[in-house]
């Protein structure tokens, strides 16, 4: 990332605009308002713009990853976050149901190594280049994923 | 001749606070792994909540941890608050502040409580849960609970404070302030104490963004950030108070952080009984969510708390996130203990301050 100017504490506007000129058509953004910036951005490239916005927008802390199952796609939301001025930014990552991929982040911010294994036990979504990805939560004997929609609740039948 | 074995802490140990199990590999005395295991409490929470009302998650969201459960239901009545862009009266935020404070000091006196049996001393244990008794039977006057409150409600609180509360709870503050320096006394004048926490399990300011640290763990380290000051809701930012922060990183500067909050604590909740506007404490608040996803994230006793909701248009939620704090601490454990002795990893452990419920969800 060499090359890029940092930016210790980059206001709402400063973050959609360097996301604009740097990433184009990669990420698309849905809306902002105080303190929040909320993109949408393709799987290909989402490692990348997880290293920009760690390296040069300086948000240091991954708050949250979820996954959510739309049922004509799954989708995993990034949130983070920065120290300086409460800015939180989230990004969807649309994901394919024939193809459950997407790169870790863990490499980025070890903070969400847990998150993704997570998400990969509750949605079976393949988090690629985690370091250990393995069931956290639930018995090892499952062999359903819980938390998608095509899991029902007894009651809620 | 050294010899490496793995030893399997909990889940039924003494010091692990709830069922979590910590398995350390030592080489004689020195711990050279580790791994967290969790899951014993997973119940599904979030999907449980799919299947629920809005108002019926109030309550629940109170049991995701028995200490803080003001905090989460705060947490929860926020994210639906922000989905349905409606106003809460004034009155309510300040009551919302009050209540957040009193349940910070009295999660923060329980962790006090277990730091003094993981460390062996019992005095603190008895004298912690005695102040702790008095900010519970505020919550009682309060809300009719001691620990699950089912007090916030979507557009305000459930009702007013009752008759001369602003009397009573000026009363525990001052006493508190005296007491808490016994206590401290206890702690900060004893030798064993400062040898078993002073730079035990040093985490650098690097480290402890990177792993995702929050609240006292992270401000131990020489982070400087508090959503109440920072990402600012409710009144917080009406509020004068200070953001204790400690460099060193180590055990004893989590301790301090967590002391130095209840001070302010308490000057928040000065603040904010002297401030209190007249006025109604709830709003009616429409039955279904629109279309949408939403987050709101507030401070909690041990750190960021978050719920990010996604809602359909129905009175259901889509999908409801948790972002609990010591879900992520706890996946710093091998860091913290690595290279440190067998007999630290309960005062070690001890400041992390687990608590499972919000941690298996």
């Amino acid at each position: 990332m060499s090359g890029d100017d940092f930016y210790e504490a980059p206001t709402v506007e400063q973050v959609i605009d360097l996301m604009g000129s740097r990433f184009g058509g990669d990420v698309t953004v849905r809306g902002s308002k105080a303190r929040r910036v909320f993109l949408s951005a393709g799987r290909e490239r989402i490692y990348e713009i997880c290293e920009y916005i760690q390296d040069v927008l300086n948000f240091e802390h991954a708050s949250s990853l979820t996954g959510v199952d739309w049922e004509s796609h799954m989708q995993v939301v990034y949130h983070l976050s920065n120290y300086y001025n409460g800015v939180m930014i989230e990004i969807n990552v649309d994901i394919p149901l024939d193809d459950l991929r997407v790169d870790s982040v863990t490499p980025i911010w070890e903070g969400a190594n847990w998150h993704e294994r997570e998400i990969y036990e509750l949605f079976g979504i393949v988090f690629d280049n985690h370091p250990e990805l393995e069931r956290l939560l639930t018995p090892c004997d499952y062999d359903f994923f819980p938390f998608r929609k095509s899991y029902k609740l007894r009651r809620a039948e | 001749m050294t010899s490496k074995m793995w030893v399997t802490m909990g889940p039924q140990h003494p010091f692990s606070h709830g069922l979590w199990t910590l398995k350390v590999k030592i080489d004689g005395e020195v711990i050279s792994d580790a791994i967290p295991i969790i899951g014993y409490l997973h119940r599904g929470w979030e999907k449980e909540c799919e299947n629920r009302t809005y108002p019926q998650i109030i309550p629940m969201a109170d049991r995701l941890c028995y200490s803080a459960s003001m905090t989460w239901s705060h947490v929860y009545v926020n994210t639906v608050e922000e989905a349905l862009d409606i106003e809460v009266p004034e009155r309510a935020q300040y009551l919302r502040v009050v209540a957040d404070e009193i349940c910070r000091i009295q999660s923060h006196l329980m962790w006090l409580a277990a730091m003094g049996t993981d460390l062996g001393n019992l005095t603190v244990f008895l004298w912690s849960l005695r102040e702790r008794e008095m900010f519970l039977d505020l919550f009682v006057k309060l809300c009719g609970q001691r620990l699950t409150t089912n007090y916030p409600r979507i557009g305000g609180v459930r009702n007013d404070m009752p008759y001369l509360f602003e009397r009573d709870c000026m009363r525990v503050v001052e006493l508190f302030e005296k007491r808490l320096w016994d206590i401290i006394a206890l702690m900060d004048d004893s030798a064993i104490f400062l040898s078993r926490m002073q730079g035990v399990s040093k985490i650098s300011r690097k480290e402890a963004a990177n792993m995702g640290l929050t609240g006292p763990a992270m401000r131990g380290c020489g982070v400087d950030f508090d959503v109440r000051r920072d990402d600012p809701y409710e009144v917080y930012d009406l509020m004068d108070f200070e953001v204790p922060v400690h460099k060193d990183g180590d055990a004893y500067a989590r301790y301090a952080v967590r002391i130095e909050e209840m001070f302010q604590s308490c000057e928040i909740i000065r603040q904010a009984m002297a401030g209190m506007p007249d006025g109604p404490v709830r709003v009616k608040a429409p039955r279904n969510v629109p279309e949408g996803t939403h987050f709101a994230r507030i401070e909690d006793p041990r750190g960021e708390a978050m719920m990010h909701l996604i809602s359909d248009g129905t009175d259901k939620p889509y999908r409801l996130k948790v972002r609990s704090p010591i879900f992520v601490n706890v996946s710093g454990a091998k860091r913290m203990v690595v290279g440190t002795r067998m007999a630290d990893v309960p005062a070690i452990m001890g400041t992390i301050d687990m608590c499972l419920g919000e941690t298996d969800r």
